[in-house]
């Protein structure tokens, strides 16, 4: 995917994709410790989190691509590579669905939280265009996860979804903020982290269909409960906050 | 598209681009640093790093690098030389070593290492001199003699009664961003008389000519497009007597240390680059700008060239960085 000729361009950058920076073994166990720290003591620095996925992520990544291989929506999503960005998501139509539905929910989800589907960082460290697009892909679905498991934005619900995803993908990244995440947790949300929360995304994640080869663009239409129950997704435990049953109030 | 095939070409991907990469830093090491290349359509062409871009875009590159890295310049400075960078610094102004009422023009300044080091100095200078100890007497001047001794007064300021000038440094640097860093230190540390900012380029100074004492670029002429046209203009703008001097990063004279020296460049920098400043890609382009900038014996040639006599390097810490100077006699 090289842009311009060979000559105007820097030898190295976008080498295997746009956005490509190659790194030799040593800058990527560098980058991993230095943007691990970094991403602990400042979790606002999402380029870091990034980093840190990307650089820790190479068996996942691989483990992850053999199994979207062996899934016939797997190897579809493989094969299209569908992105989600404000280009491909048509944000008003989400809007005017109806109020059960999964586009809907994703919708909210969006804009209560004033979040855009291109606040997903590029790919830059992984050396592998199929394995640069299943980290893009997870990134980009990490927002249709929250929505899914029925988790706002915050600490505590960052860190189920983490848990979730540590059991779907594997990936170190998930893992760690996961375990490392709960220390950031008010005593409340700790108490009900250890208690109610952890054991359901235990289970969650566990038993849930392979999440990362459902092609989520397909399904905004459909109701949410029964969108979760095809996924084996266990109704999340109330008290989260914003994303209730229809029927309930939000917090 | 088997996971073997995979694995393996992944390997294979790393081991080229490292490859690559060792035999790019052997090849600068070997070839001439300086070159112009002309592009097939007549327009010419020089170095961004080890890219090659057109000539006429280089100057907007280097703007946007020191756009993006202003603000964390310093701690970025301080991380990747483990402060040394300072004791660089403080060498310079040594060896410069200023007196009271110096006139110095220091361009590609930004941030105002230069400018607040030459500063302190001759505040330093200025104090210790003989007639401020005179001072300390408080000894009454008979009437008759006063009219005498007030030639002699050194104001509160530090400047005498007659003509001494004060110690001044105008600040001249081609990015905004970077000026505006180095104004609010300024504020901070308390040169805001002593210093003036502004804004031009090193290739076309907006500055009257033969007006100062000692011209001084540090670490700012390795990203200049015309490295000829910058040393011409500095030339113009010192008075007869005045001093060039240049503080570089330049070549490393020793093989070993040299291995040493570009493994830690090309493995460590861009990502200290990316954790510390977010911007990969500004800190690589500095480790290969390095490269590209001619040797000691080269770039004196070339101050040689401008006009400049005693024009002499010394090496700082096996040549890592280097002092060029050159007086306008």
């Amino acid at each position: 995917m090289h842009t311009d000729s060979e000559d105007n361009h820097h030898p190295g950058y976008d080498y295997l994709y746009s956005g490509h920076i190659p790194t030799t073994r040593f800058q990527k166990t560098l980058l991993a410790i230095g943007s691990g720290i970094t991403a602990i003591v400042d979790p606002a620095r999402d380029d870091m989190v990034s980093a840190f996925g990307e650089t820790t992520g190479y068996f996942a990544l691989q483990r992850l691509r053999e199994k979207m291989l062996k899934d016939p929506v797997g190897r579809q999503i493989l094969e299209e590579r569908p992105i989600l960005n404000s280009s491909t998501l048509d944000i008003d139509y989400l809007g005017s669905l109806p109020e059960n539905t999964f586009g809907k929910h994703y919708w909210k989800f969006l804009t209560k939280n004033g979040f855009s589907p291109d606040a997903r960082l590029p790919v830059q460290f992984v050396d592998d265009d199929d394995l640069q697009y299943v980290m893009l892909r997870y990134r980009q679905i990490h927002d249709l996860f929250h929505t899914v498991l029925g988790m706002p934005p915050h600490m505590l619900g960052e860190v189920i979804v983490k848990m979730v995803e540590t059991f779907q993908t594997g990936l170190p990244m998930c893992a760690l903020a996961a375990m490392f995440g709960p220390v950031r947790l008010g005593p409340v949300h700790r108490q009900k982290y250890f208690t109610t929360y952890l054991p359901w995304a235990i289970k969650c994640g566990s038993s849930a269909k392979f999440l990362m080869a459902v092609y989520y663009e397909k399904h905004w239409e459909q109701d949410l409960q029964e969108f979760r129950q095809e996924l084996n997704i266990i109704e999340p435990p109330p008290g989260i906050g914003r994303k209730k049953k229809n029927t309930e109030n939000a917090s | 598209m088997a996971a073997p095939m995979v694995k393996r070409s992944s390997l294979i991907i790393n081991n080229i681009f490292s490859n690559y990469i060792r035999k790019n830093i052997s090849k600068c090491k070997r070839s001439i640093s300086f070159s112009r290349v002309n592009g097939g359509d007549n327009t010419s062409q020089t170095h961004f790093g080890y890219e090659n871009i057109p000539e006429d875009e280089k100057e907007e590159r280097v703007y946007k690098v020191f756009e993006n890295v202003a603000t964390k310049y310093d701690l970025m400075n301080d991380a990747m030389s483990a402060g040394i960078h300072r004791l660089w610094k403080d060498y310079f102004i040594s060896k410069m070593a200023p007196t009271p009422g110096t006139q110095l023009v220091d361009v590609a300044g930004g941030t105002g290492d230069i400018a607040f080091r030459f500063l302190n100095y001759v505040r330093n200078e200025d104090s210790e001199s003989y007639n401020n100890q005179d001072r300390q007497f408080d000894v009454e001047t008979p009437p008759e003699l006063r009219s005498i001794s007030e030639l002699d007064e050194i104001s509160e300021s530090g400047e005498s009664k007659t003509e001494k000038a004060k110690s001044f440094v105008t600040i001249c640097d081609i990015n905004q961003a970077m000026l505006d860093v180095g104004k609010s230190k300024a504020e901070n540390l308390g040169f805001s008389s002593e210093t003036c900012f502004i804004q031009g380029n090193a290739e076309n100074l907006p500055l009257e000519s033969n007006k100062y004492d000692v011209y001084t670029i540090a670490y700012g002429i390795r990203n200049c497009t015309h490295i000829d046209k910058v040393l011409q203009e500095a030339y113009r703008v010192l008075k007869p007597g005045g001093r060039f001097m240049c503080l570089e990063f330049s070549h490393v004279t020793y093989p070993l240390i040299q291995q040493l020296y570009d493994s830690y460049s090309f493995q460590v920098i861009p990502v200290m680059g990316q954790v510390l400043a977010q911007d990969w890609k500004s800190y690589q382009y500095l480790v290969e700008s390095i490269r590209q900038f001619p040797k000691q014996e080269e770039f004196v040639e070339m101050i040689r060239n401008a006009g400049f006599k005693m024009a002499k390097y010394e090496n700082i810490t096996f040549g890592v960085t280097a002092i060029h100077s050159g007086f306008k006699i």
